[in-house]
């Protein structure tokens, strides 16, 4: 689909919901393309391409709100979507806190390139891909009689979005991300353990290109044979590539949604200490090429860097318009960008040679949180440390707390912030988790 | 991250208006008269059975040894109550074709939001690219299969209006207040989802289904003291609008209060290895986790599954047999064929211990060369089918329920649960236990709450020590996850104890 045939729709849309009885309506376009393919055994194993569109609508009628998706764009099919989804609308009981943000909140700039788009993606060739997902196979493939699988894979998707609204607002924003991949498993003499390496990033010409089936087999071939351990309290040391588990129920407790839902062990925190003072992290949409960059959010809210939470203090939440409004705060954002983490000195190697006893954490396993209480328990996977060097690996162990008193034992953070996620977290080293095990 | 590595399994917890479905009309392909059925399902599509040979024969010229074409269209609405009002809906349309092509075990995949000719024609020159030759299909005739029927509904969703709906949500939300002053919020969906599915395949094969899927969820939050808890709850069918009733209404504010009035009296055990058992129902979250995923037959195909050398080979005790069942009737995991256009059915994955079964896609049944189980299921038209679970569940054992807790000198009794993964090779899995009780010399004592418990499949398996007789069935909403597709799932089981598991917990 093309600019202008979205502006069309756009156009479209909002005349006929004003038309039949809707009060304000915001809407976004969506098209999206991605390709995959898979390389097992020296073949494709699969070729994915798809390309799509859709259409979400925020209506509200007379004070009441709903809102509606639709992959069907003809015209025709569009006014009957409004028109069922306007008539629906109207049996919904009110809700005073509906409506579009106030304008002096919409983002005013002039569409700043923030670099979270390359052009070239869609036209590079097939058996440039097709090569590219091979070659990653050919680092490690037949140099160890215990690999017993090997699939790497090449993706990429472009996503490009228009919103738009009654009250005039509207914006573009397009992002890209390629990838290689390798996904590894050997047996093992109690198992057949796997692991896998990924190297991302927005534009095809810096993506690393090579050693991610190398880094794949190694961090496999590592975790043969674990052991569990006893049970107790250990060191932690959080590699930054899981790290993001653990902040991800800190980061939902921060959320408009959760506290006004009372669903958030953060309500009532502001400018109070949620954690340890090596803590500290910022909200940035405004940095060039991150996986999070924006202009402006999903609901056209001007993008502001802010502090969340500074040497354990914390200082902002994430409230979009309608929870503002419900909670009588100041919306910021209902949605994160790019996190960025205050780093340490020491690198992730560095940190664990200072450690005499306790566990590097390198994936989790399941496990959840208690939004309301901050209760956690997770399954985590890993390697023993004794005396500074990693002795063995783990498996079958778990890791239980309360996320208000673990983020406080945050002791150390490593220079290394995580690269391929808009969460940018460094590996971080924790004093005294409660681990169970034998 | 694109690729999805961990299996898992959670439950909903969340929580308006379509189309018409255009009624069956006589549709006639050459000579060949079609079903009223098979001809209402191509007009739903806008297409024509010459136009499905023209696609298939364009996504098989590049020497693909088969190709499908899976139409599917889904209208999906959610009403949803929050400070006491139903002051929010939701809907959602979907549309399209994926088109697979497959050569051996390789897979071509591509889909088409519209069913015009030509986007179908440009889906399927995408989907062909798996092969590599000039090779011209084989133009197999028209054969309609007429699938079971395991959902008859009473009343379709589409004819019900989002008012008819309203007061059963309101009814539970006034219900959950009245039961308990402890409450303090509630937060109410009502999702119902039809799904209308036309399959074709290069062996001529026509057939369709129509799939309602519906589920109420309930989030209750009481305040006790300064203390806040919240439990969800949900009952999820394949049913229409007779789904809703002040049975099911009076169930769920039952099941809201009792499961957060419980956690108040729940705090965190001692963790480490310990017994445990595990209740009847929802614990089937064990067999879904420890054994289902590691079961389905692409991971054993590739030989990465812990499983992959155990067919037929002694897994566990005797009276252990383990299913994945596709016709329970208005089940949440049924289906009347999969979406490769199989039949489903009853499989008998475990035989009194023996691994007797893997769960299978085409691609994998002929590589074992079986029979495929029905289980060859995608999340929508956009994604390529895969062997998934249905319903699992374990059949009655030899023991009653209270002589298995009595066995326990110190361990824990599990019933609730909120999500589960696996990681498939070395066949560790977890589950995130929403409350329990501690066991004592054989008795329950305190409750417990919010701990995750880890193990190994197969040891798990092999340490099932004892198997009750109450097997019980799980109606919740439960959502499967594999290769970051989502699918609905149901799973059930009878009291079971499982000799030892890691239980997360404080050290002191």
């Amino acid at each position: 689909m093309n600019t202008n045939e979205k502006y069309k729709i756009a156009d479209l849309v909002i005349k006929h919901s004003l038309k039949c009885g809707a009060d304000q309506i915001a809407l976004a376009i969506n098209d999206n393309s991605t390709r995959r393919i898979d390389i097992r055994e020296q073949k494709i194993d699969r070729l994915q391409e798809s390309i799509g569109n859709s259409l979400s609508v925020d209506l509200y009628v007379n004070k009441k709100f709903s809102s509606h998706s639709t992959n069907l764009l003809k015209e025709k099919e569009i006014l009957k979507f409004i028109e069922d989804a306007v008539e629906a609308t109207k049996y919904l009981a009110e809700d005073e806190f509906r409506y579009l943000p106030e304008k002096e909140l919409y983002y005013q700039g002039k569409g700043e390139d923030l670099l979270t788009f390359d052009p070239s993606i869609p036209t590079i060739d097939s058996k440039k891909k097709i090569d590219l997902a091979r070659a990653v196979e050919n680092e490690i493939y037949g140099t160890d009689e215990r690999i017993i699988s090997i699939t790497t894979s090449y993706y990429d998707s472009v996503n490009k979005i228009l919103l738009a609204d009654s009250n005039g607002f509207m914006g573009e924003s397009d992002s890209s991300i390629v990838a290689l991949a390798a996904e590894v498993s050997v047996k093992g003499e109690t198992g057949r353990p796997s692991d896998y390496w990924d190297e991302y990033s927005i534009f095809f010409d810096k993506l690393i290109k090579t050693d991610i089936g190398k880094t794949a087999l190694q961090r496999t071939l590592r975790k043969l044979n674990p052991r569990k351990i006893t049970s107790g309290k250990y060191k932690l040391i959080v590699e930054n590539s899981a790290a993001g588990t653990l902040m991800s129920p800190f980061i939902s407790a921060l959320m408009g949604t959760n506290l006004y839902q009372k669903n958030s062990f953060l309500d009532g925190m502001i400018d109070k200490k949620v954690a340890s003072n090596i803590l500290s992290f910022n909200d940035d949409p405004l940095i060039l090429s991150g996986f999070g960059s924006r202009c402006f959010d999903m609901e056209g809210l001007n993008a502001v860097k802010r502090t969340i939470v500074e040497d354990g203090i914390l200082r902002n939440y994430f409230i979009n318009t309608y929870y503002g409004r419900k909670l009588k705060l100041q919306p910021t954002s209902g949605s994160t960008s790019n996190l960025i983490y205050k780093t340490g000195s020491r690198s992730l190697d560095e940190l664990v040679k200072n450690v005499d006893k306790g566990i590097l954490i390198t994936r989790f396993n399941g496990g959840n949180c208690n939004g309301a209480t901050g209760d956690f328990s997770y399954g985590i996977e890993g390697f023993f440390i004794l005396n500074g060097e990693l002795v063995h690996p783990v498996n079958e162990m778990n890791i239980t707390g309360n996320m208000r008193d673990f983020w406080n034992t945050l002791a150390e953070t490593g220079n290394d912030p995580y690269p391929y996620s808009s969460i940018q977290i460094p590996t971080m080293l924790f004093e005294n988790a409660d681990i169970s095990g034998i | 991250m694109f690729i999805k590595r961990r299996e898992f399994i959670k439950l909903s917890g969340i929580t308006m208006a379509g189309s018409v479905f255009i009624p069956p009309l006589l549709q006639s392909c050459g000579r060949v008269p079609l079903s009223n059925d098979a001809s209402g399902y191509l007009e739903h599509f806008e297409v024509t059975t010459a136009q499905l040979k023209k696609v298939i024969l364009t996504a098989m010229s590049k020497g693909g040894d088969y190709a499908d074409l899976f139409f599917e269209h889904t209208k999906s609405n959610t009403a949803s109550l929050q400070d006491n009002k139903v002051n929010s809906a939701l809907s959602n349309i979907k549309y399209g074709v994926g088109i697979r092509v497959l050569k051996g075990d390789q897979t071509g995949f591509a889909y088409a939001e519209n069913t015009s000719l030509e986007a179908m024609i440009q889906a399927a020159k995408t989907a062909a690219n798996i092969a590599d030759s000039n090779a011209s299909a084989t133009d197999f005739p028209v054969r309609e299969f007429h699938p079971p029927s395991f959902y008859s509904i009473v009343s379709p969703w589409e004819d019900v209006s989002i008012k008819d709906k309203m007061p059963f949500i309101t009814s539970l939300n006034d219900k959950i207040f009245a039961g308990d002053n402890r409450v303090t919020k509630v937060n109410i969906s009502l999702n119902d989802t039809t799904t209308y599915i036309l399959f074709y395949n290069s062996e001529g094969l026509l057939t369709w289904d129509y799939r309602p899927l519906t589920f109420m969820s309930a989030r209750t939050i009481m305040e006790e003291n300064g203390r806040i808890e919240n439990a969800s709850v949900s009952k999820s069918y394949r049913k229409g609008f007779e789904f809703l009733t002040d049975d099911l209404v009076n169930a769920l504010a039952k099941e809201s209060i009792e499961q957060t009035s419980l956690l108040f009296k729940a705090g965190r055990p001692k963790g480490g290895e310990m017994e445990i058992v595990m209740g009847p129902g929802r614990s089937g979250i064990l067999l879904h986790e420890a054994m289902g995923h590691s079961f389905e037959a692409d991971f054993n195909r590739k030989n990465t599954s812990i499983f992959s050398d155990k067919m037929g080979k002694k897994i566990a005790e005797d009276f252990v047999t383990v299913v994945d069942d596709g016709t329970l009737p208005n089940d949440r995991g049924a289906l009347n064929i999969d979406d490769e256009g199989n039949l489903t059915e009853k499989t008998i994955l475990v035989n009194n211990g023996v691994l007797s079964s893997y769960i299978h896609d085409r691609i994998s049944a002929k590589y074992y060369n079986v029979k495929p189980t029905g289980n060859g299921r995608r999340q929508d038209f956009r994604n390529m089918p895969i062997p998934r679970m249905r319903s699992t569940y374990m059949e009655n054992g030899p023991h009653e329920k209270e002589e298995i807790i009595a066995s326990v000198k110190k361990g824990i009794y599990v019933d609730n649960f909120s999500n589960g993964q696996v990681n498939i090779g070395p066949g560790d899995f977890t589950f995130f236990v929403k409350f329990g009780y501690l066991i004592e010399n054989g008795k329950l004592t305190d409750a417990i709450k919010d701990i995750n418990i880890i193990g190994n499949g197969p040891q798990a398996l092999a340490d099932i020590t004892m198997v009750g007789n109450d097997l019980q069935f799980s109606d919740s909403t439960w959502n499967c996850g594999k290769n970051g597709q989502s699918v609905p799932v149901t799973l059930g089981m009878p009291t079971v104890k499982v000799k030892k598991l890691t239980v997360g917990g404080l050290s002191a």
